[in-house]
């Protein structure tokens, strides 16, 4: 197909010096290259709220404990929430979209380069103001150290009586600014799908994952538009005299719980939405079977990001709506399952008759299947109110959406490194290393994460520094904190293998797992050009008829 | 699940907590059977299709997709959705919409940034911390309606045995109720993120038989005590910043800023239950509040040892 290379004239690119290089990753428009800087910033950012997570859990590990004073704590829980939300999830996700959506759909870019790399950056400056509240936040005032207010941040509690300083500017800015990096993501994303599809590439051809990131991207512009707004009217009752939130001057708190949830609830769903991605198709390749029911996959990721705008106030069942409110919430809330519910049969379709190679991308699959099934079934738990109204606020809450964000987001997206990897870098990932890695997250995991149910149940309520004895919590929240350091130590392996393989690792060729989308017709890494000619496709599995001619998918569309 | 936590939520000794327990069981037997199911499913797939050894040089038949089936997974899953929803809107209903009887014992629960106001307006009666409210006759109803209020940030009531929570927002009255059947001591703290202590915004609930309600009203009702061997603390106490944010009946304090102190013996925490109501925690907490609960909003006063002992003399005649 297209893996014939260029010749490109006059360029020598082993010669640079380093300061040559660090000038074209600084400046650099490729889609690739600003993929892989989302990929290592979010694992950088990774690192940190990680180690931000240990330092809650070890202050936790029984009551009464004085590892950090309250004050630390409550920064911790804050900065390791908004920084897994906004810059590693986020970010990461973007990355595989930056990387790997034109090569999927036969394009030399993104639609618009410039605009991805201002985004890229706008994304990077958002992560450095957050993390120089550390030392930057003390302000006039003399109060404030790194933001304390939940990643929520639910007013008045962010209104200046009650968060001098600037710790909480910081956050607003923070997320303001890579907000609108991601709206500039999302635009371009849209863009290179609509308009820079290969020849034969019909809407109804496309990978799943250009198709679910589509979906995805339709979301983040509804959803990050309320919270951009929501930060700027909050920064107009901080410095400007304005009373939007300020319930002593008439303003509404509960205006911004809506406002932040209505971004906030859509916001799951654009970071689950490309794990989903990630499944649809890897599973196909490891079950070496064509994703079963295309069609209904695609409209129910279509069903999911309509019925997701409708879901935000299931976050608010506890703040006194009218049981009308209650009651609508509740059906929505429960209807999206039966969409995301489709999504896992139809993975079980497409393993089912199939030959499941359990190389390590698969693995990862099959533990977020199953993991993702639970955390979408206790998901249904606290979209009944009135059990949501025992369970909203504890950490059977907090339990439920590490469920889904790590036991599912991360899983698939430990998927993908290893599946892409090799097209990312030419080098295959260790696969001795992956199992380790492997079983050892998903020890750490249930661990962790099972347990944490729990306490929810028995009445522990979240971002609390400290409680009682006495309350029967002291014994789990030991055994959660063991599964979380065996989780760091998992993660320590990840990324050691990430550089070990860089070096030393099988070299991938063109195509490791004999899959059937275009990224894998080219060289690994790809040329800067992608394609020397463009593709033309006649099928959903382009390579699938390269490699079986006598049976190509293309006789049955 | 007594023995393993005061604090369970399946222990509900309350109307709302009960109806709220069954709908728990229901959806868990309902989200249960799913998970067998699919679960099942997911396993026998991947035994049975599992390969001991990657060979990719025979692919398994191409099977794009089956109209059947997927119908199927679509239809059984919304059936699922109506029944589970309509069982939930009944005890949304329930819970929400009962009529408050004329009987109810009227109570008003301010959140404040770390303790908890209760004000009882029918009976004249304010005091913290520690909510007293009767038993539930079946004969004659006393259940409790709660109005929710917050002099600051939001703050969420919840005592899982005795229902959901509710949250306390500003600007945004919210209600619950509660009818429990037998006396106890039954506790919780606050849900809601509200500040620096959020974690020792603790909260208790006296259900008391009738007899030690009324009791229990009349002390409220009296005036602060004026005992003679203790005016030498109520004068430390009359002539220092307390009197700002603190209440005592019959004297200058009037403040509204932190608990009324005058029925204080009466409590058996102090801090919001973040210590023992003993005369040395006492003074602890008046000497040096971060010793108890770093970054709550009561300041260390400052006062010589002697001021400190009169003063403490004087809050243990406060019954």
């Amino acid at each position: 197909m297209s893996s014939d290379a260029i010749t490109m004239p006059g360029v020598n690119i082993d010669d640079r010096a380093w300061v040559d290089v660090l000038h074209r990753w600084l400046t650099t428009v490729d889609h690739k290259r600003l993929g892989i800087l989302y990929i290592l910033y979010a694992l950088f950012f990774l690192l940190v709220a990680g180690a931000e997570a240990l330092i809650i859990r070890i202050q936790l590990i029984h009551s009464h404990n004085d590892f950090v004073s309250p004050q630390v704590f409550n920064r911790m829980f804050t900065m390791h929430g908004t920084t897994m939300i906004f810059f590693v999830v986020m970010p990461v996700l973007f990355g595989f979209a930056n990387y790997l959506v034109p090569l999927m759909i036969g394009a030399r870019d993104m639609a618009f380069p410039r605009l991805n790399a201002f985004s890229f950056w706008l994304t990077a400056l958002g992560g450095f103001l957050l993390y120089f509240s550390f030392v930057g936040a003390n302000g006039l005032y003399g109060a404030g150290n790194a933001p304390d207010v939940g990643w929520w941040a639910y007013a008045p509690l962010t209104a200046r009586a009650f968060s001098p300083g600037h710790s909480s500017d910081y956050w607003t800015l923070a997320l303001l600014v890579s907000g609108f990096g991601s709206i500039g993501t999302a635009i371009n994303i849209i863009a290179t799908i609509l308009c820079l599809r290969c020849p034969g590439m019909t809407l109804n051809r496309m990978p799943l994952f250009a198709w679910l990131n589509l979906v995805m991207s339709g979301l983040v512009l509804i959803a990050l538009t309320p919270l951009s707004a929501a930060q700027i009217m909050l920064l107009i009752d901080r410095y400007l005299g304005g009373h939007f939130f300020d319930a002593q001057a008439g303003g509404s708190a509960a205006l911004w719980m809506h406002f932040f949830w209505i971004f906030g609830h859509p916001e799951v769903y654009i970071l689950i939405i490309p794990a989903f991605a990630f499944m649809s198709e890897i599973i196909p390749v490891f079950s070496r079977k064509p994703i079963f029911g295309y069609p209904i996959m695609v409209a129910a990721t279509i069903a999911i990001g309509f019925v997701s705008m409708s879901v935000w106030a299931h976050h608010l069942f506890t703040i006194g709506m009218s049981s009308y409110a209650n009651s609508f919430f509740t059906i929505t809330s429960m209807v999206i399952g039966v969409p995301t519910g489709i999504k896992i049969f139809n993975w079980l379709g497409t393993m089912w008759g199939g030959k499941i190679q359990f190389k390590v991308p698969m693995l990862f699959c099959i533990g977020f299947l199953f993991q993702f099934l639970i955390g979408g079934l206790t998901g249904i738990m606290q979209a009944t109110a009135p059990v949501d109204w025992q369970l909203s606020l504890s950490y059977f809450v907090v339990a439920h959406f590490h469920y889904i964000i790590v036991g599912g987001i991360i899983f698939a997206l430990f998927a993908a490194f290893y599946y892409w990897y090799p097209k990312i870098t030419g080098r295959m990932l260790s696969e001795t290393l992956g199992k380790w890695h492997f079983w050892l997250f998903l020890i750490g995991f249930h661990l962790t994460f099972d347990l944490m149910h729990i306490p929810g149940l028995l009445g522990m309520p979240r971002r609390i520094y400290t409680y009682e004895p006495g309350r029967g919590w002291d014994t789990l929240n030991l055994l959660i904190t063991v599964g979380a350091f065996i989780q760091g130590i998992a993660i320590m392996i990840f990324v050691a293998n990430l550089v070990i393989s860089y070096f030393k690792g099988d070299v991938a060729g063109n195509d490791p797992w004999d899959a059937w989308t275009l990224e894998w017709s080219v060289s690994s890494p790809p040329p800067a050009y992608n394609f020397a000619t463009i593709p033309v496709v006649e099928s959903r599995r382009p390579l699938w008829d390269v490699k079986h001619p006598e049976d190509p998918d293309s006789r049955y569309e | 699940m007594t023995a393993l936590s005061p604090t369970s939520i399946f222990n509900p000794t309350s109307t709302p907590a009960h109806s709220i327990f069954h709908l728990s069981i229901f959806v868990l037997v309902i989200t249960a059977l799913i998970f067998i199911v699919v679960a099942g499913l997911l396993t026998y797939a991947v035994i049975k299709f599992g390969q001991a050894t990657a060979d990719s040089s025979h692919e398994p038949p191409q099977v794009y997709g089956s109209t059947q089936i997927e119908l199927s997974w679509t239809i059984i899953p919304i059936l699922i959705v109506v029944v589970l929803y309509l069982a939930t809107a009944q005890v949304i209903h329930g819970i929400q919409d009962a009529p408050e009887p004329k009987t109810a014992l009227d109570v008003i629960a301010i959140g404040h940034q770390y303790w908890w106001e209760f004000r009882y307006p029918k009976l004249g009666i304010v005091t913290a911390n520690e909510l007293h409210i009767p038993v539930n006759e079946p004969a004659r109803p006393t259940p409790t309606f709660i109005q929710l209020l917050s002099a600051d940030t939001d703050h969420s009531f919840w005592i899982p045995e005795l229902g959901g929570k509710t949250d306390l927002i500003p600007n945004h009255p919210n209600k619950m109720w509660m009818d429990p059947p037998h006396a106890g001591i039954f506790l919780g703290q606050c849900a809601q993120y509200c500040g620096t202590q959020h974690a020792k915004m603790l909260l208790r609930v006296y259900v008391d038989s009738p007899d030690e309600f009324a009791g229990w009203v009349r002390n409220q009702q009296q005036p602060a005590v004026q005992d003679a061997s203790a005016t030498a603390g109520r004068e430390v106490f009359e002539h220092t910043a307390c009197i700002n944010c603190h209440t005592i009946t019959g004297t200058a304090a009037d403040g509204r800023f932190g608990p009324d102190l005058t029925h204080l013996m009466s409590r058996a925490t102090i801090a919001s239950g973040a210590a023992q109501n003993t005369p040395e925690d006492l003074r602890l907490w008046i000497q040096r509040p971060d010793a108890v609960k770093p970054g709550s909003l009561m300041p260390a006063m400052q006062l010589s040892n002697q001021d400190l002992d009169a003063i403490v003399s004087y809050m243990e005649t406060l019954r």
